[in-house]
């Protein structure tokens, strides 16, 4: 548990975005597909999943179908649309900006002042 | 309205979520299991892992319902769904509230219509009528108006009215209507201009009867000539003296006082031909009834009563004689100033803080009946509350209920209530004289109501919102609700206690006045009123004047005597207990030289009879005899008396007989008979005096015909109708059995209390029912697993019950003997309204426990049903 780390708020989002991103995929494929690409890191509470998605379909940047998951159930399956695909795009952008803005802050050293 | 198709869409939307999120369950279970879990294992550590299931339902809902609205949508939904569960508490819930809104939707209706809403002129707000200190309504003489509006500084233009009587006759029939005669100012100092036609104006006034026109009021028009354009410049005879109709009033102006609806207007300087006397000339005879006009622009009320009381003073310097010391001041026309206008204010600010009352009840019973149902589905509420829900969002759903509730009640009692003014509106109470009560509901009216009704729903919404708040969802789910139930008296038990007391107040007086109505229908007159008809005729509105009007009542009387079936007519001036006005006479003994009125012996009524009226009134002469058609002009003045006068003049009824009287103006008369005594002005009088003169020696144009007959009233009406208009197809009159009009007039006010005692009784007994059956169903929830142990270790039913309901029968106990007594004290004000009320009475006494038992029983009939159906085993193996 300790080397999970707790979601910053408004990072959900953009991690089901790229999750779906690499193809369509059902609610709890999602799960595990963040879980895979994070290599575990990261802490969603399984329940927490859902309000987002129908956050995102509402918003019109995920679209969802009903079809039949590789466990033979019926479930629903989520993929990226148009808008869907630009929203990943700058939200990436910007998540690297202020990634590389923090880590840079975080390394700078007294002489550097 | 985008979020129409969507809700109806709503369901299929909420099963495909909960498709999906068991969906999820699902998956993570089929990978648990394939780690080496079995299936029902799985299932149950996944739906541990999904978390809080309810809350994240919630959220989705709330991610794809979004808008405030949908989500209320969804509430409503929840609620409808709930309340249709439990109909009976819907049904009292939304019957109290609908009763609490309609009666506060009464009153300030009433309040609209009479205080609020202005005579229908333009600028209304600085319309101002003239008041005088030393008479209690603002009456003024003729030439004191003129000098008022001659030297006031203050006014634009001072208008004065009066209300008379008159008979017009169109060339078909001659058929009484009210009109006002007016300055020739009113409608210029109004602002009212004319619908069809002209008004007449102040340059038409050139003396005494100078000014024949008639103004038609639009109803009068409309109702009496059909809308027939060509009336104007059409003469009309109104009492015999012919006046040209010059215009139609607007439909929305009916004078400038509020309860009556006048048919004409005709200009004040031809009152002596529309009332047979003129009084123009006479300063001490207040017979304008206001003098109203608008204020200058920037002069103040108080400025203005300075003004006019310089002229007061002017007044009295200058005319000694007819004033005494009097200001003026100055107060708002459409009550008829402070006359009319102060009692309703007074009697309406009496109802609406009852009306108040009666709210705040039924909020605080709806309150803990809202309490009680909180308290029984604490394990529903609890449940929610464990699985997620979040608290603002379980009160929300309960508020919903409430303001559901209060919606519901609130559009019913409004219903109810603008029905009942709109027949207030048109309900005449004095059928022959043209007095309504102008409270139609308008949208202030509905607004007011619908926003009380929501306040109310959010007031006792809010009663079980601590206990909602306090919940400790696995407190409760585990213990089950606690039966905590406080001894001691608390705000809302004595706020029960008051309401039943009240309650029974009201019971009791509207039983009293009941009994007492039935009773004073049975009482002695002192006249026989049933098989008993009344003409009402005037003899000054078809042109008599002088020696032809005795004359005239003379052929009348022998004219109606011949229909078959009649036994005997008289005629009288004003019909005892129905005429309204009677004449009060001074009498001195016959020694007094000094006639001033201090030194009256007596003031009895007077009245003026024709031979046979007796007879015909059903009146029992003690001693003497009647008048005949011999006691005339030429023959020595008698008079009867009846007997209280006669005790009080001469000592007893037999001394009497022979002995002689004097009136004001000296003239000596002999007692020639003795009647009994009786009522003439109220029925709650007790012993009036009254004495009688004939006809031919003291002549009177108002002439009363009685006619007795044991003939069906109907038929007898429509014979006098034809022997009369053989005689004078001209003559007004107005046909109706004495027993009815006893029941329009003198038993009026008995009428109205009855009704009106009635209708808060009922009111008040509702709302005792609401209380008590919210506090013992709410008692009865709290305590369920205390009464199952009782009775699982063997109480009686009886002990179960008393341990249920005692504290509310114990309340309605008290209630009701506090209620009772109040109410036996308040019969003493009754009395004075209704003839004979007296709660010494076992039938009032017993009615009255009996209704009160009554109240208490369908109260706790549900809650007791509940305690006893209680099967312990069930109930401790749930809880």
């Amino acid at each position: 548990m300790s080397n999970q780390a707790q979601l910053l708020p408004g990072t959900l989002d953009l991690l089901i975005l790229k999750a779906v991103s690499l193809g369509p995929l059902h609610g709890y494929g999602v799960l595990l597909r963040i879980g895979q690409i994070s290599e575990r890191a990261l802490l969603i509470e399984q329940g927490a999943l859902y309000p987002a998605l129908f956050r995102l379909v509402r918003q019109g940047l995920l679209k969802a179908d009903w079809g039949v998951s590789e466990n033979n159930r019926r479930a629903k399956f989520y993929e990226l649309t148009a808008a869907g695909r630009k929203r990943l795009r700058e939200e990436t952008e910007g998540w690297n900006r202020l990634a590389t803005a923090i880590a840079s802050a975080l390394a700078a050293q007294p002489e550097q002042i | 309205m985008r979020f129409l198709p969507r809700f109806f869409r709503r369901s299929q939307i909420e099963d495909e979520m909960e498709e999906e999120l068991r969906a999820h369950v699902q998956h993570r279970a089929d990978d648990l299991e394939r780690s080496g879990l079995h299936r029902a294992e799985a299932e149950r550590q996944a739906r541990v892992e999904f978390g809080a299931h309810e809350r994240y339902r919630e959220e989705c809902r709330e991610t794809f319902a979004g808008s405030f609205i949908e989500i209320l949508i969804q509430d409503l939904r929840y609620s409808l769904r709930v309340l249709r569960k439990s109909p009976g508490f819907a049904l009292v819930a939304i019957a109290t509230l609908a009763l609490a809104i309609g009666a506060n939707a009464v009153v300030f209706g009433l309040l609209n219509g009479l205080i609020l809403r202005p005579v229908n002129v333009p600028h209304p707000e600085s319309l101002y009528g003239i008041e005088r200190s030393d008479k209690n309504d603002p009456v003024q003489s003729y030439p004191d108006y003129l000098d008022l509006r001659d030297r006031n500084r203050s006014f634009d233009s001072l208008a004065a009215y009066r209300i008379a009587e008159a008979g017009m006759d169109a060339g078909d029939v001659t058929s009484r209507l009210f009109g006002y005669e007016v300055s020739g100012n009113y409608f210029d100092a109004l602002g009212i201009r004319p619908w069809r036609g002209r008004f007449f104006h102040a340059s038409d006034e050139h003396g005494s009867n100078s000014a024949p026109y008639i103004v038609l009021t639009y109803s009068c028009w409309h109702a009496r000539f059909q809308d027939e354009r060509a009336m104007v410049g059409r003469v009309v005879q109104l009492n015999k003296h012919p006046f040209t109709v010059i215009g139609i009033a607007p439909p929305e102006f009916r004078g400038t006082l509020l309860f009556a609806n006048p048919d004409f207007f005709v200009p004040m300087v031809n009152q002596g031909q529309v009332e047979g006397r003129n009084f123009l000339n006479e300063r001490g005879t207040d017979w304008i009834y206001l003098a109203l006009g608008h204020l200058k622009a920037g002069v103040t009320p108080s400025r203005a009563a300075e003004d006019l009381n310089s002229i007061a003073s002017w007044l009295r310097r200058t005319y000694p004689k007819e004033h005494g010391n009097f200001r003026y001041s100055l107060s708002r026309p459409s009550l008829y100033g402070d006359f009319l206008g102060s009692r309703v204010k007074m009697f309406l600010i009496g109802l609406l803080a009852l009306a108040g009352l009666i709210l705040l009840a039924a909020c605080a019973n709806l309150g803990s009946l809202f309490a009680a149902r909180a308290a029984d589905r604490s394990r529903e509420l609890a449940l929610r509350l464990a699985l997620g829900a979040k608290r603002t969002r379980v009160l929300r759903t309960l508020f919903t209920e409430a303001v559901l509730i209060a919606i519901a009640g609130g559009v019913l009692g409004l219903c109810g209530s603008a029905a009942l003014l709109r027949a207030l509106s048109a309900w005449q109470p004095l059928p022959r004289f043209p007095i309504s009560i102008p409270v139609a509901p308008d949208t202030t009216v509905y607004v007011m109501a619908l926003l009380l009704a929501l306040l109310s729903g959010i007031l006792f919404g809010l009663v079980p919102v601590r206990q909602v708040l306090r919940t400790d969802p696995y407190q409760i789910v585990r213990a089950g609700s606690t039966g905590r139930l406080g001894r001691r008296l608390t705000v809302r038990d004595l706020l029960l206690a008051v309401q039943i007391a009240i309650c029974a107040v009201l019971v009791t007086s509207s039983f009293v006045a009941v009994r007492g109505l039935l009773r004073s229908l049975h009482s002695s007159f002192g006249f026989d009123p049933r098989d008993a008809t009344i003409v009402d005729t005037d003899l000054n509105m078809a042109g008599y004047s002088g020696d032809g009007v005795p004359e005239m009542q003379k052929r009348m009387i022998e004219a109606l005597r011949t229909i078959p079936g009649v036994e005997s007519v008289g005629l009288v001036d004003w019909v005892p207990l129905i005429s309204g006005a009677y004449g009060e006479r001074n009498v001195f003994t016959d020694q007094s030289l000094d006639l001033n009125p201090s030194n009256a012996a007596a003031t009895p009524f007077a009245f003026r009879v024709s031979p046979g009226y007796f007879a015909a009134a059903g009146t029992a002469m003690l001693a003497g005899r009647a008048f005949s058609w011999h006691d005339d002009k030429t023959a020595p003045r008698v008079a009867i008396v009846n007997r209280e006068l006669a005790v009080r003049l001469f000592g007893s009824a037999q001394r009497a007989l022979g002995r002689f009287c004097k009136i004001a103006d000296g003239t000596r008369l002999q007692v020639v008979g003795i009647v009994e005594s009786g009522k003439y002005k109220g029925v709650t009088d007790d012993s009036a005096l009254a004495m009688f003169l004939p006809i031919l020696q003291s002549p009177t144009p108002a002439s009363n015909l009685v006619i007795r007959s044991s003939r069906d009233p109907r038929q007898i009406a429509g014979a006098i109708k034809n022997r009369l208009r053989d005689l004078d197809h001209g003559l007004p009159c107005y046909i109706e059995t004495w027993s009815q009009q006893l029941d329009d007039f003198a038993l009026f006010p008995s009428h109205v209390a009855v009704v009106s005692l009635g209708v808060l009784g009922i009111m008040g007994a509702m709302l005792s029912v609401t209380g008590i059956f919210g506090m013992s169903a709410y008692s009865v929830s709290r305590r369920l697993r205390e009464l199952g142990i009782r009775m699982a270790v063997g109480a009686e039913r009886s002990e179960v019950l008393t341990a249920a309901l005692g504290r509310a029968v114990r309340l309605l106990a008290c209630g009701s003997i506090a209620g009772l007594i109040l109410g036996i004290l308040a019969s003493r004000v009754l009395a004075n309204i209704v003839y004979q009320a007296t709660p010494r009475d076992p039938l009032v006494l017993g009615g009255v426990i009996l209704a009160m038992a009554v109240i208490g029983l369908v109260a706790t009939w549900i809650p007791a049903q509940r305690a006893l159906s209680l099967d312990p085993l069930t109930l401790l193996r749930e809880e």
